[in-house]
């Protein structure tokens, strides 16, 4: 890092930047898990392909975080240490991200509302201060740009669809909105990574998070949802139940054999 | 340096890019690891020691760590076991860093490369622009499948990154 960098912004403590950096992680590594539950599943063989893809990119993006958290942690953890050793109230994913997936409608709408949000976020970090977060941060928006053009392009086909695919993605849009406010409302570790030039301004991701997804809810002729309240706190480790059991399938080799390798 | 000396480690390093040009991707067999662009540096470090940095294509690619280990095997049998293997994530590897003689093999393997995010590609058989995207993710992350309208053949082709 530059010292004119430095002297511009307050150093972020090592625990404030491996929490920041979990909430990114957790949140990339959760939504990779819920995606590859579709392998062998998906509607068609080319929509099984996509969401694999997707969730290989999720699930390496995750891997780059958890290693970077591992370090400015420097306890000794590692990535693995990290994804299969923690229990649900350590995870700092996001509670939109640990949602089920129900019918191929409700993951798209939850793909949509989380890759807005990743694609902008990444964006923003890629000029962080933090460089090695930058880093990664430059390569995951890439990726998210596929990802999002992916889900808006299917949640404009199933909203301007049949009747009952429009009504699907509808119900989905209404039941999974109240876990976009967590996305979009800063809390004190948001605000201060923003302060520090880590993250960008909260204002900011919303304000191109809801320009985004307006668009995409306007062409898919799908309403924008009322507010509403959300009692989660995903990213402080409150979780909704589906995280329990996504963890379950996700820990169970290596807490069953610990130190296995294929 | 001596100059001697300094010619040895200028040898050491072609000797180390064209073992690196041995080894090729294990997803698309056409193309070498240097053609790819994922060899990032060859370079003395502060060590002594020669380091290779490699990027991976895209974050989650399982090849990835199949390359890196097939790198390692190639410099360990060419007799440059003491070459150091380092993963550079910065910049992030970019599509345009593929080389031009990367470029026509693909090419001539019927891959087809985008020449901007989303914008469709001429049919690698048939040279049609008449073709119709399928899959916005295809066999491995880095590429999309496609078909063309005008000889009707499904192709493979690697994303603008």
């Amino acid at each position: 890092m530059s010292s004119a960098i430095a002297a511009e912004y307050p150093a972020a403590t090592a625990e404030e930047r491996c929490e920041y950096t979990l909430r990114l992680a957790d949140t990339s590594l959760v939504a990779g898990q819920r995606l590859a539950e579709w392998l062998g599943h998906g509607p068609a063989l080319e929509e099984d392909l996509a969401l694999g893809n997707i969730a290989l990119d999720l699930i390496g993006q995750a891997r780059l975080l958890l290693a970077l958290a591992g370090r400015v942690e420097g306890r000794g953890r590692d990535e693995d240490a990290l994804a299969f050793w923690r229990d649900a109230a350590q995870f700092r994913n996001v509670s939109l991200a640990e949602q089920p997936n129900g019918d191929f409608g409700r993951t798209i709408v939850r793909q949509c509302l989380l890759d807005a949000w990743q694609l902008e976020t990444y964006e923003s970090l890629a000029g962080s201060t933090d460089v090695e977060l930058a880093g990664i941060a430059a390569k995951a928006a890439k990726e998210c740009r596929y990802h999002w053009r992916y889900s808006a392009g299917w949640l404009v086909r199933l909203g301007d669809g049949t009747e009952e695919s429009h009504r699907r993605v509808s119900e989905a849009m209404q039941d999974l909105w109240r876990f976009t406010d967590e996305l979009l409302a800063p809390d004190a570790l948001d605000a201060r990574m923003a302060e520090c030039g880590i993250a960008p301004p909260a204002a900011a991701i919303r304000e191109r998070w809801e320009q985004r997804v307006a668009g995409a809810l306007q062409a898919a002729k799908l309403p924008w949802p009322a507010h509403q309240h959300y009692p989660w706190h995903g990213k402080r480790g409150v979780h909704t139940e589906a995280l329990g059991h996504l963890l379950a399938t996700l820990q169970q080799l290596p807490r069953a054999y610990p130190g296995v390798s294929w | 340096m001596s100059a001697p000396a300094a010619d040895a480690a200028v040898t050491r390093e072609r000797r180390i890019w064209l073992t690196l040009e041995s080894v090729t991707d294990p997803e698309i067999p056409v193309v070498n690891v240097v053609e790819l662009g994922i060899v990032r540096h060859v370079r003395t470090g502060e060590d002594g020691r020669i380091h290779v940095g490699l990027t991976p294509t895209y974050s989650g690619c399982p090849a990835t760590e199949v390359i890196e280990q097939a790198v390692r095997a190639a410099l360990d049998e060419a007799g440059l076991d003491d070459v150091a293997l380092e993963t550079v994530l910065r910049p992030a590897w970019s599509s345009e860093w593929l080389s031009e003689s990367g470029r026509r093999k693909l090419e001539a393997f019927g891959v087809a490369i985008e020449s901007r995010p989303g914008v469709a590609p001429a049919c690698p058989r048939c040279a049609s622009r008449n073709v119709e995207r399928v899959g916005e993710f295809g066999s491995t992350p880095c590429k999309a499948h496609y078909r063309c309208r005008a000889c009707l053949e499904p192709f493979d082709t690697f994303k603008c990154l």
